[in-house]
């Protein structure tokens, strides 16, 4: 038989080994560490750098960045004086040159509240956060559109270029997630007239196109309500756009309140706390949190289906590209301006996947275990 | 009972904490509780057992309307329940629920779990909350823990917190649902003790409980339960040395046995 064994002195916790390796050593770890992988990574390499090199020739090595007229393009790259020559329009669309101070007042309050938003040394959130949602929505409203304290009107079809697609996207947004938040919550109530009105909404708005949305918003909406009442445009859009993605973004929320046990709700109700107190401090902080990469997808498609407002004749960032395009000066520039205008939707859709990336990453070390 | 006498009720002394009557419930057409009648005095201890699926926590759940009933009477401190929300969450206020799953609040900190109801039900400012969370975390000997979250803490260290945030409600009646249930062997004499100390300050405890000691010690009332209705009520000595009923004496062996 065996003797029983025994220990007499605990072992000390150690310090994990060193498990840094320096670029070589990633490269061979990754990369190379074996005959088979190390021929396909050359491969892969070489595909990349074929495919990607001419494209890198045309975009920048052999590509005319200055100039006015189509006389300055003379590589035989891209010509971004297309874009240059027009870049005023492109960003204010036809709003009158004499206000375009106004717009720029808008972008920049717009750039330090989101920037004081997102950075989350900076204080006094909630204060930034009320004006954000109620305070700076009335301060563009004015300055936009103007016609109050001596300032010029200028009607939403001047309105255009990314201007335009900012507006409709922030409009959008917005209004989208609270909404959205409503509904998924109506739809889980148990009073059967909430929940079926919900539920009908829901499935109206996300059963329908959004173009055939924006088509209604312009083309029908009108027929309906009488002839002396009349909706701006761009507003109906932006409402049509909102009530489309609300129905989106509840479904997404319900997904995150489906994933909050019954006993946070339980546990709420034991403590004497009211639904919406429930619902604002307990299940909609952790649900939300649960669902950011679902919103987020929410808002990138959002952002980027706001040029489908063309079709209605908005001229948003696409629009205004395109209608470049036909401009006789300048045939035959399609290209540089599809790309212009891909990089500058990119650049904001990315920008906002990788803040939510970031927000992710933040909100779970605040109690992971 | 009118509005008048209801509220003038919970001002006396003498009546009963919780008068049920008459509780029926049907899950569907499961009939879960059938004709229970029980009345717990003020700074009574009630440890109710009985096998799984017998009805104890939805009995107990019912007391603060977790559960609708169907038919019956339920009085909390005197305030007859009815299906008015705000006479329900002015029982709730009066009644602390500690779960087998603790349900403490994951995204705010141990402190915050406490101070939470306080700030948003009794509308106290926050400084104040603070304290009284804090009394009560000393209480459960975990205000060394209170700025952490409860996914930094163990599963009894996790229940005390649930305990105290009860308890900052300053409750009439306390309810356990299984407080130990969901704990490795190691952390129930933690959170046995503290429920020990709060029987022994005259505390109104109803534990649906399978911890045989504690029912024991501190029980005055023992309740067994089994197809959703009481078959037995006893002190502690008479229920677990002379049980009368054979189904209490097979339970009991059950789990006294092993």
């Amino acid at each position: 038989m065996r003797e029983s064994t025994f220990r007499t002195q605990m072992t000390e916790a150690r310090e994990a080994p060193d498990q840094r390796r320096g670029i070589s050593g990633w490269l061979r770890a990754n990369l190379f560490n074996g005959p088979l992988n190390s021929v396909v990574s050359v491969v892969v390499i070489g595909l990349l750098a074929w495919i990607l090199w001419p494209f890198l020739k045309w975009a920048v090595v052999d590509a005319n960045f200055l100039g006015s007229t189509r006389a300055d393009c003379t590589g035989s790259g891209a010509c971004w004086v297309f874009i240059s020559a027009r870049f005023e329009s492109i960003i204010y669309g036809f709003y009158p040159a004499a206000e375009r101070w106004r717009v720029d007042i808008v972008f920049a309050l717009m750039a330090v509240l989101v920037a004081w938003l997102a950075i989350p040394r900076l204080p006094k959130k909630r204060l930034v956060g009320l004006f954000t949602l109620i305070g700076f929505p009335i301060i563009a409203w004015f300055l936009l559109l103007g016609g109050h304290f001596g300032l010029p009107e200028v009607p939403t079809r001047a309105w255009g270029g990314l201007m335009l697609t900012l507006t409709v996207a922030t409009v959008g947004i917005v209004g989208s997630l609270p909404l959205g938040v409503i509904l998924a919550l109506g739809r889980r109530s148990k009073m059967p007239f909430v929940k079926s009105v919900c539920v009908i909404f829901i499935e109206f708005w996300r059963g329908v196109p959004l173009i055939t949305v924006l088509f209604m918003a312009s083309v029908m909406l009108p027929l309906f309500v009488p002839g002396n009442v009349e909706f701006d445009k761009l507003l109906r859009a932006l409402i049509g756009i909102m009530f489309f993605w609300s129905a989106y973004m509840a479904e997404v929320v319900r997904g995150g309140l489906q994933a909050i046990g019954k006993g946070q709700n339980e546990a709420g109700q034991a403590l004497g706390l009211g639904y919406w107190q429930r619902m604002g401090l307990i299940i909609l902080p952790q649900a939300l949190k649960l669902v950011i990469p679902g919103i987020v997808n929410t808002f990138i498609a959002l952002f980027k289906d706001t040029s489908l407002v063309l079709i209605i004749g908005l001229f948003d960032l696409l629009a205004i590209i395109r209608a470049g395009l036909t401009d006789s000066n300048w045939l035959g520039f399609s290209t540089e301006g599809y790309v212009f205008a891909a990089l500058v939707f990119w650049i904001f859709c990315f920008s906002m996947s990788r803040y939510s990336q970031y927000i992710e990453r933040r909100l779970n070390t605040s109690y992971r275990r | 009972m009118s509005e008048a006498q209801a509220v003038a009720g919970s001002a006396s002394g003498d009546e009963p904490m919780i008068q049920i009557e008459h509780l029926n419930k049907w899950y569907g057409s499961f009939h879960v509780l059938r004709d229970i009648d029980l009345t717990v005095a003020r700074g009574e201890r009630i440890v109710i057992c009985g096998p799984s699926g017998s009805g104890k926590s939805t009995m107990i759940r019912c007391i603060n309307h977790l559960e609708e009933h169907q038919q019956g009477s339920i009085a909390v401190n005197g305030i007859p329940m009815n299906h008015d929300i705000k006479r329900i969450e002015q029982i709730r206020r009066n009644v602390g629920m500690v779960f087998q799953h603790f349900n403490l609040f994951p995204h705010l900190t141990v402190l915050e779990n406490c101070c939470l109801a306080q700030i948003w039900v009794q509308k106290k400012p926050r400084a104040e909350a603070e304290k009284t969370a804090m009394e009560y975390l000393e209480r459960v000997q975990i205000a060394n823990q209170a700025r952490k979250y409860p996914g930094q803490l163990s599963g009894g260290q996790q229940q005390r917190v649930a305990i105290a945030r009860a308890l900052c409600m300053r409750p009439e009646v306390m309810l356990f649902d299984e407080p130990t249930s969901a704990l490795d062997p190691e952390m129930i004499k933690e959170v046995l003790d503290v429920m020990i100390e709060l029987a022994h300050e005259g505390m109104t405890m109803l534990c649906v409980t399978h911890e045989m000691g504690f029912a024991k010690t501190v029980a005055d009332r023992v309740i067994f339960m089994d197809q959703g209705q009481i078959i037995e009520e006893a002190p502690p000595e008479t229920f677990f040395n002379h049980p009368r009923s054979e189904r209490t004496q097979l339970f009991l062996s059950q789990i006294l046995g092993h």
